[in-house]
């Protein structure tokens, strides 16, 4: 169509992406090398909150943008796990490959259920996400001369990195990886969601009738931003798998599903920073509360969620947005509304 | 073979209710034809059974011959059939140029791509002028949709499906709710667009089903009543009785 120019120059378009991205990459790069020099002896927690960060990255794709509500997630993740668990233990040790192997499990098992989950809605595709995660979890329960069942799948030993890089006891090299890894992903969506696909699922978020009357194949779509959520799901849940050593039938629990929504909500679903922002403080929060009182930190996270709910609908992250607001209330008349 | 779009038969009721009895209708290419019918008559029901949203209990409906009935909502959008929505249906939380910049990717194909920012690649931009231009939307380019006058999401809704350059164009009431003094607009979209177009248009607005309309079907409790000219339907005893009633004259 002679209306739509040609794409311009694709070099020109990653250094406008690069500008716009860099300031913030930048800022995460710093804040990680300072948390690595204050916490020292922290970076077992640290790391589970960047792999939680990547999970929680993979369900705002889905939820966030998409507008897919999921109470199974961990279907996606614990299948990365135990995948990578079990290619470690039974046929190679390296880490990297190992990843690929979480997000390749991730994505199928994401294809699969999706061919199903997508034609669900509200309640129904709801209790079909908890059932899905709910089936793999007793697969793996009954697989138990592979999966150790409930005893856990062990013997993990990982190679170095690249050949090159130990893991050692105190986590330096988990934390990296982990971080490394988190960057990846976190470009990578960027790039996504930035994309006419981006533009898409946002479009199916906020009105699946007008997305299929412009003729988008809205089922398509779905599956693949899932089966997407899937493979990073099961990088998240894979690199936990080899940082841990461990493989539980935990990773299946219906608790992290569910957790991992509320990190999202108290951050900011639909951007991806609300999902760091939110997996930050609700494990920070998590930690610190359950190690003040080990049997009343749910009440915390609870009126923190609710807290957020009532007050900042947008999550945390609208809090700067929120405070602008309340700033220009008091210094001018809000802008009129076009009519 | 017939070209343009044909209607034959078509049946479809919701429980005990028919709502389209025996309907058949034919919109060549260059028609601009009319339906019109008191509330409940079936009108929207019969879009929707057009454009795939609704799949009918029997009858035909064919594109240039063929019958479409098995394409799914996407498919026949690609095969050329686009609506505007009685009650609108836009993208609430995207500015309007957002709104006018997603079909244009979807009609390009460009609908999938992963990588490319959506803004700038394909940037449909002298089209999207064009389109906000025509409807004197530009001033509200970058404002969220949802935050507009329902008078200019109604010219939102109906400049979105213009992006779509469809060969069939089906409004459903595109110009209630939106204030007299911009109901031109509506009407000056539909006499710019290309001839050989055609045009179903769903009104109770007669001063506007006149000024554009050259054919116009009067639907009754899902069937077709009569059909014909302007003049002739604004003479029939029969329409004036069930429709037009007191208001014409
Ligand atoms: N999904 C549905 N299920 C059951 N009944 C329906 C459904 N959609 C429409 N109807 C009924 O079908 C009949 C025709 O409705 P339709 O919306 O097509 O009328 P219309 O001619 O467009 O009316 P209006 O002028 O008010 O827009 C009405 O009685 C309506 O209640
Ligand atoms: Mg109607």
């Amino acid at each position: 169509m002679n209306t739509v120019r040609t794409q311009p120059d694709p070099g020109n378009a990653i250094m406008r992406f690069l500008k716009k991205r860099i300031a913030v990459y930048a800022l995460l790069i710093a804040i990680s090398i300072a948390v690595f020099f204050l916490f020292p002896y922290d970076l077992g927690f640290l790391t589970r909150i960047i792999i939680m960060m990547i999970f929680v990255l993979s369900l705002d794709l889905i939820l966030g943008f998409a507008g897919v509500a999921t109470l199974g997630h961990a279907a996606l993740y614990g299948t990365g796990a135990y995948m990578a668990g079990l290619f470690a233990v039974h046929i190679s040790a390296s880490p990297i490959v190992g990843l690929g192997v979480g997000a390749l499990s991730g994505a199928v098992i994401a294809f699969i259920s999706a061919l199903i989950l997508m034609r669900a809605h509200g309640l129904t595709l709801l209790m079909l996400t908890i059932a899905i995660a709910e089936v793999l979890k007793e697969i793996a329960n009954k697989a138990q001369t592979l999966t150790g069942g409930a005893d856990g799948l062990s013997g993990i030993v990982m190679a170095p990195i690249f050949g090159q890089i130990e893991f050692d006891f105190v986590g330096q090299t988990g934390y990296w990886y982990s971080f490394a890894l988190l960057m990846i992903v976190l470009f990578f969506l960027h790039i996504i969601t930035d994309s006419p696909f981006g533009l898409g699922l946002r479009g199916i978020k906020q009105s699946t009738a007008r997305m299929r009357a412009i003729g988008a194949p809205v089922y398509w779509r779905l599956v693949a931003a899932y089966t997407v959520s899937g493979a990073i799901a099961g990088i998240a849940g894979a690199l936990s798998a080899q940082i841990t050593e461990l493989v539980s039938l935990n990773v299946y629990d219906f608790s992290l599903s569910a957790e991992i929504v509320i990190m999202l909500i108290l951050g900011g679903a639909g951007r991806l920073y609300g999902a760091l922002l939110g997996t930050a403080v609700f494990l920070i929060v998590h930690h610190t509360a359950a190690s003040v009182d080990p049997f009343n930190w749910l009440f915390i996270i609870g009126g923190l969620v609710l807290g957020v709910i009532f007050f900042l609908p947008g999550g945390l992250l609208s809090f700067p947005k929120k405070l602008g607001w309340v700033t220009t209330w008091f210094s001018k008349q809000p802008e009129e509304t076009p009519r | 073979m017939s070209a343009g779009l044909e209607v034959k038969n078509l049946h479809k009721s919701f429980g005990g209710i028919t709502v389209a009895n025996n309907i058949n209708i034919q919109l060549k290419p260059g028609a601009r034809t009319a339906l019109i019918g008191p509330n409940g008559a079936g009108k929207t029901t019969f879009a929707n059974l057009l454009t795939g949203i609704l799949q009918p209990d029997s009858g035909q409906i064919l594109l240039d011959g063929i019958d479409i009935r098995a394409l799914g909502q996407a498919g026949r959008v690609k095969a050329g059939i686009a609506k505007t929505f009685q009650i609108t249906t836009l993208f609430p939380e995207m500015s309007v140029r957002e709104n006018l910049r997603l079909p244009i990717l979807e009609r390009e194909g460009y609908g999938a791509k992963w990588f490319g920012k959506s803004q700038v690649n394909y940037a449909a931009d002298d089209e999207i002028e064009t389109l906000l231009d025509d409807f004197q939307l530009t001033k509200y380019a970058d404002v969220t949709v949802g935050q507009l006058a329902y008078g200019q999401q109604r010219l939102v809704e109906m400049a979105l499906t213009l992006a779509l350059k469809p060969n069939i164009l089906i409004l459903d009431e595109p110009a209630a709710g939106v204030p007299t003094s911009d109901s031109h607009l509506i009407t000056d979209a539909i006499e710019r667009l290309s001839p050989d177009l055609s045009v179903l248009i769903i009104e109770h607005d007669m001063k506007l089903v006149f000024r554009v309309a050259n054919s116009i079907v009067v639907l009754v409790n899902g069937a077709i009543l009569m059909e014909g000219t302007p003049e002739e339907i604004s003479r029939d005893q029969r329409v004036r009785d069930v429709y037009l009633g007191e208001r014409h004259e």
